[in-house]
């Protein structure tokens, strides 16, 4: 099964219009937009033809990853908590 | 005058047992959860050793909703081809002192949640404290949305991440080579089919981890917990190792829950969530600064967590030190002194107890497994080769030690005495 069946399991509230995650791609080297395509538990970064990233933020788990996995480059993402009723709401955890 | 003696920031296990704590003792304390309700941005890699909570709320578990007492441990090294697994079961995992329990965090959390509510906290969720309130460069309280919240002291609880730590100074970015990220499948079976396929009776448990091809020779592992009518599988790696990695981690996860030894295990079990989290793995190099003038740091995010490979805790941790913050609290508040001259006691009772103990005595555990990678793919070769030859019959045999030695010079005689050596002083 793919990961996007299975996250399809979840229950998720998305905030159209607010992600709480913002990519400045410009501030990143190529070697970290490619670590998000490999590090990120639900799959949620792809890399276009040209190499430029193209983020899902609904199916979002929360876990942060992405954000130690850019923490080097600074400036390259804006990383906060969805807002209040947002994001994942895990039943089991 | 604020509003409140304490203001706990997240309502996970380490708030909530604060909290508890706090209120007990008479103090107005308020918890703010970002989640709809407590647990429901929690997940848990594994089980809760139970004697922190035990002597907090003793007999616990027989309120709380505890999934299985885990009576039966298994560590297995796998390869492509093969699976060693040592398997070993007690009756002496039953004592409550030692007990330990596989929980499904959004009902644990909760309950504990309720607890805190029951003993007089205020429990606001969701809410999400986007800020600390300065009053005069001094902490105050918690900016969340448009509200303002006053409080002596804040309680930073708000997990790995803890982006209010690191917003206080009291926490450095966390680094690639401090965490893991899991990410996990819930799997649905009926309870009696769990008993039959783990040789289990009803309220059983088991914990089984396992090393080598699940990580892909990166440090990290898989893991099996069974709970009442789920199992949870998943997969750990940390995250430098991760961000070098060919494969992507939910790839990895499904080539491992599809894999010979934990295929037949689902077989049949509905997929009812998948989660993922990070883990705090760095140990005592970890530690933030974990007081400060009206603030106090506790759980994961100060990154209370031990992974020694055998046994993996941090919701014990995390339990034992929203204890100890509690009765810091306690006792500035009786002092009336706030500032960290009062509340820098918490470090020095988090080293007289278990949990910095544990994190000092294990030291070199995180260096160590970061820096043996031959643990996570040599090793299960050696033992696989070692066993595969012990019972396969193809023709004419030879004595046990000629098989085996050349898969121990293969890996390394200097290799294991010197990983034997540093594992021992480690783990």
């Amino acid at each position: 099964m793919n990961v996007e069946q299975k996250l399809s399991a979840n229950k998720f509230v998305v905030d159209e219009g607010h992600p709480h995650i913002v990519i400045h791609q410009e501030k990143m080297d190529a070697a970290t937009a490619k670590a998000l395509t490999v590090v990120c538990p639900a799959g949620l970064y792809t890399l276009d033809d040209k190499g430029r990233i193209i983020f899902e933020v609904a199916g979002c788990l929360e876990c942060g990853t992405c954000r130690v996995a850019c923490a080097h480059m600074p400036g390259a993402m804006e990383w906060n908590h969805p807002r209040p009723s947002f994001g994942v709401q895990y039943r089991c955890g | 005058m604020a509003d409140y003696d304490a203001i706990v920031v997240g309502a996970g296990l380490a708030g909530s047992t604060a909290a508890y704590c706090m209120a007990k003792a008479g103090l107005s304390v308020l918890v703010l959860e970002r989640g709809d309700a407590a647990g429901t941005k929690n997940v848990t890699g594994g089980r809760l050793y139970a004697h922190s909570l035990e002597k907090i709320i003793p007999g616990f578990a027989n309120e709380a909703p505890v999934e299985r007492k885990v009576v039966r441990e298994r560590i297995s090294m796998l390869t492509d081809e093969s699976c060693f697994t040592m398997d070993f079961g007690s009756s002496r995992f039953k004592d409550p002192a030692s007990a330990s329990y596989t929980v499904l965090r959004a009902e644990f959390d909760a309950w504990l949640a309720g607890k805190a509510e029951e003993a007089g906290c205020d429990v606001v969720c969701p809410a999400v404290a986007d800020d600390l309130l300065r009053v005069d460069g001094k902490v105050a309280g918690i900016i969340a949305g448009d509200d303002e919240l006053t409080g002596e002291v804040v309680l930073l609880a708000d997990g790995v991440n803890s982006l209010l730590a690191q917003k206080a100074g009291l926490k450095k970015e966390l680094s690639p080579h401090h965490v893991a990220v899991g990410a996990k499948e819930i799997v649905e079976l009926s309870p009696g089919v769990i008993n039959d396929r783990f040789n289990l009776n009803d309220g059983e448990g088991l914990a089984h981890l396992f090393a080598g091809a699940p990580s892909q020779g990166m440090v990290g592992g898989g893991f099996l917990y069974t709970n009442k009518s789920t199992l949870c599988v998943g997969l750990v790696v940390t995250v430098s190792e991760m961000a070098e990695s060919a494969a992507r981690l939910p790839d990895m996860l499904e080539a491992f829950r599809e894999s010979s030894p934990v295929k037949p295990y689902l077989a049949g079990g509905k997929i009812i969530e998948y989660s993922a989290h990070l883990v705090p793995e760095g140990g005592i190099n970890m530690t933030p600064i974990l007081s400060a003038d009206n603030l106090l740091v506790l759980g994961d995010a100060a990154g209370f967590c031990l992974n020694l490979g055998y046994t993996v805790r941090g919701m014990d941790y995390a339990i034992g030190s929203g204890a100890l913050a509690a009765e810091t609290v306690v006792e500035a508040k009786e002092k009336g002194d706030f500032s960290n001259a009062a509340l820098g006691s918490y470090k020095t009772r988090l080293e007289d107890s278990f949990v910095l103990k544990d994190m000092n005595t294990h030291r070199r555990a995180p260096d160590f497994i970061e820096h043996t990678p031959r643990m996570f793919k040599e090793y299960p070769e050696l033992v696989e080769n070692i066993f595969a030859d012990m019972f396969m019959v193809s023709g004419p045999s030879k004595l046990m030690v000629k098989k085996a030695l050349p898969h121990v010079f293969k890996a390394g005689l200097l290799n294991l005495a010197k990983d034997g050596f540093r594992g021992s002083r480690a783990l």
